[in-house]
């Protein structure tokens, strides 16, 4: 090939261009914000995965992770506050052949959306829900979740949080999720392995991911940025098949990261075929 | 085991079941529900029939999920419903609102029973028309059936596919306890007869395809997922290709073809029907059960001397303002007749602009109102 100077100087295209929205960037999530890492994640696993790209939706709910669907460039919709995987049932239940990702944070998905959570779950419902756990509702301007630690600081729990948070690969699994994963935004290549996974898998997977919100959780709480990824390289230990019960998290203690389930179960679809349609049994 | 689609045949049916085959038969094969009386009869025949004809029933955990459910579905390519009645109608405004910003065709029948909040649960009523309305928070405009009988239940049914498959837009049906459960004569016609509408798909290249770019009539052409257009759809106010746009400008112009799509055409929508109402000096207005009631105090308004029409409407929203001005102009008074405290009556004063007369006949539900009571009315009051 003749050396091209125009080629020369154009910069490297991004791996990931053709899942992103070009057209909608600069983003809104801030500096030192983790969802943008999880969203690479995911979209790397998504490519890596080889399957049909227009055989993916994205449905997120509302908040700073729920922005997500709006920046990959795949069928995807923005929908109401903790209505994600609702929706997203209807939308798999209508096409099975689609792989349908719910990408939402913890005030969606375990709050507002919580109910819809164990039900999906439940039922075997097959998708796979990415949760990126900020510990706090960052997009409002950092309120108390249900996921914020009892030591933490919100503008709803100015003096600390009386509620206690929730287990949240614990609630998965004894909802029936048949994937149960946890990583922090640091461990990246655990994580795309963890989603890619997920991904592959039929049923109900769950990947929670702990990421740090440094405008509204760590100013607050007095947690730089740099501070809380050291805590995520240092206070984190994996464990694998760990009991769903030891998954509290707890930063001082260590927390534990890791697949925590993996296993085989009929999904609603699987279900629904051989249980309800009478042309089955014929 | 029945395995059609279309039940061709002549049946005694309740409005419940008669609604649920008018779904099918419209092509509908998703349905997302919850329980409810006087509504539940409608998700068990669905339960029933769709696993037969390919198509797919869930029991939700809500019917904010129920509603949830079936924009997903709509997106997913299939036509989808689901059946409700007060207390669940309430729960179900938040996605009504996210079927209408993103143009979603569904349909959402209300089985109609007295409220406030749990109230007369097996009891019928017509108490949350101004809800249809109005229920979901911002401007919006609706579309929503009001049918009398099974028989008609069944057709509005299919009429409301057809409409919101057209307009891209959630549609409702506004029956109540007495219609759903009332059993009826039900033909249900050659599947042949029956006119099915459904949404136009994009043509043309993907890469250029804009979600929301005004077609044939001034409705996008709606994809599925999984069809390579790799849209956005989003709750938030958005441009033409679907994506958001935090302005004012952006907004106003959203809107304006939210609304307008119904607002322009409106000799399309709106359905009313008359009865005596030529030559009549008293004009009865009423809707779904009510009209029956409205029906037989004009015969027996007549039996004595008394001059009576009946306009009943149809759909109720988009509300027919031309057609109640102009009837304005026709008689000397008209009576509103409805299972509520003066819902639709409002609407009517407010078209009527006090040129004659308008008194209500209605009560705070859990009966159907007794044609002696309109007659009373139409005696006393003109």
């Amino acid at each position: 090939m003749r050396y091209n100077s125009d080629n020369f100087m154009k910069k490297p295209e991004h791996p990931l261009n053709g899942l992103i929205r070009k057209d909608r960037i600069p983003h809104i999530w801030c500096s030192g914000c983790g969802i943008g890492t999880v969203f690479s994640s995911c979209l790397t696993s998504i490519k890596n995965s080889g399957l049909d790209l227009n055989k993916f939706a994205m449905v997120s709910g509302i908040g700073c992770s729920g922005r997500a669907a709006g920046y990959v460039k795949l069928d995807s919709f923005h929908t109401t506050h903790g209505r994600a995987i609702p929706f997203a049932t209807g939308l798999k239940l209508a096409n099975t052949d689609l792989n349908v990702i719910v990408f939402s944070g913890d005030g969606d998905l375990f709050a507002i959306g919580g109910n819809h959570f164990i039900h999906a779950a439940r039922r075997n419902m097959d998708i796979t829900v990415i949760c990126v756990n900020n510990f706090i509702y960052g997009m409002t301007g950092g309120q108390v979740a249900a996921t914020t630690p009892h030591s933490a600081i919100s503008t709803t729990t100015p003096f600390g949080n009386p509620e206690s948070p929730f287990n949240l690969p614990l609630l998965a699994y004894a909802s029936g999720a048949t994937y149960v994963a946890r990583w922090t935004m640091l461990h990246v290549r655990d994580l795309t392995e963890s989603i890619g996974e997920a991904l592959s898998r039929k049923g109900f997977s769950f990947i929670e991911i702990l990421s740090p919100c440094p405008i509204n959780y760590g100013r607050r709480n007095k947690k730089l940025p740099m501070e809380i990824l050291k805590m995520y390289q240092e206070n984190t230990i994996i464990k694998n098949n760990a009991d769903p019960a030891e998954l509290d998290i707890d930063f001082e203690r260590g927390v534990i990261l890791g697949k925590f389930i993996d296993k085989d179960r009929p999904t609603y679809t699987e279900n629904y075929d051989k249980i309800c349609r009478s042309t089955q049994n014929v | 085991m029945v395995k059609s689609a279309v039940l061709t045949g002549e049946y005694f049916m309740t409005g419940d079941v008669a609604c649920a085959e008018g779904a099918l038969a419209a092509g509908c094969r998703f349905f997302g529900g919850y329980p409810i009386t006087p509504a539940t009869e409608i998700a068990e025949r669905m339960a029933q029939r769709l696993v037969d004809i390919d198509g797919t029933f869930i029991q939700m955990e809500d019917e904010i999920a129920a509603v949830a459910s079936i924009l997903g579905a709509s997106w997913g390519g299939v036509k989808s419903m689901t059946a409700t009645s007060g207390p669940g109608f309430s729960l179900m405004m938040e996605n009504i609102g996210l079927g209408i910003i993103t143009e979603t065709p569904c349909v959402i029948v209300n089985v109609q029973r007295a409220g406030p909040s749990t109230g007369l649960p097996t009891q019928g009523a017509q108490g949350d028309m101004m809800q249809a309305k109005w229920g979901s928070h911002g401007d919006y405009e609706i579309i929503a059936l009001a049918p009398s009988s099974p028989q008609e239940f069944f057709y509005q049914t299919i009429e409301a596919f057809n409409l919101s498959e057209k307009y891209r837009l959630p549609v409702l049906i506004m029956s109540d306890e007495i219609v759903g459960h009332m059993s009826e004569k039900v033909i249900i016609p050659a599947a042949d007869e029956i006119k099915i509408v459904s949404r136009l798909g994009p043509k043309g290249r993907k890469d250029l395809f804009k979600l929301y770019a005004p077609g044939p009539g001034g409705i996008s052409p709606m994809p599925a997922a999984g069809d390579g257009y790799n849209f956005h759809v989003t709750g938030l106010t958005h441009d033409e290709k679907g994506y958001p746009a935090m302005n004012v400008d952006t907004h106003a112009q959203m809107m304006s073809r939210l609304t307008g799509k119904i607002k322009n055409n409106l000799d399309d929508i709106i359905r009313t029907d008359s009865y005596k109402l030529d030559d009549a000096e008293f004009a009865i207005i009423s809707y779904g059960v009510s009209s029956r009631t409205s029906m037989a105090a004009v015969d027996m308004a007549r039996d004595l001397g008394i001059k009576a029409g009946f306009l009943r409407l149809i759909t109720v929203w988009p509300f027919p303002d031309d057609q109640i001005r102009a009837l304005a102009g026709d008689v000397k008074g008209m009576v509103t007749v409805e299972i509520n405290l003066g819902q639709i009556h409002r609407e009517i004063l407010r078209c009527v602009e006090g040129r004659v007369p308008v008194h209500l006949v209605g009560h705070s539900g859990g009966t159907i109102i007794p044609p002696e009571d309109v007659v009373k009315m139409l005696k006393e009051a003109f």
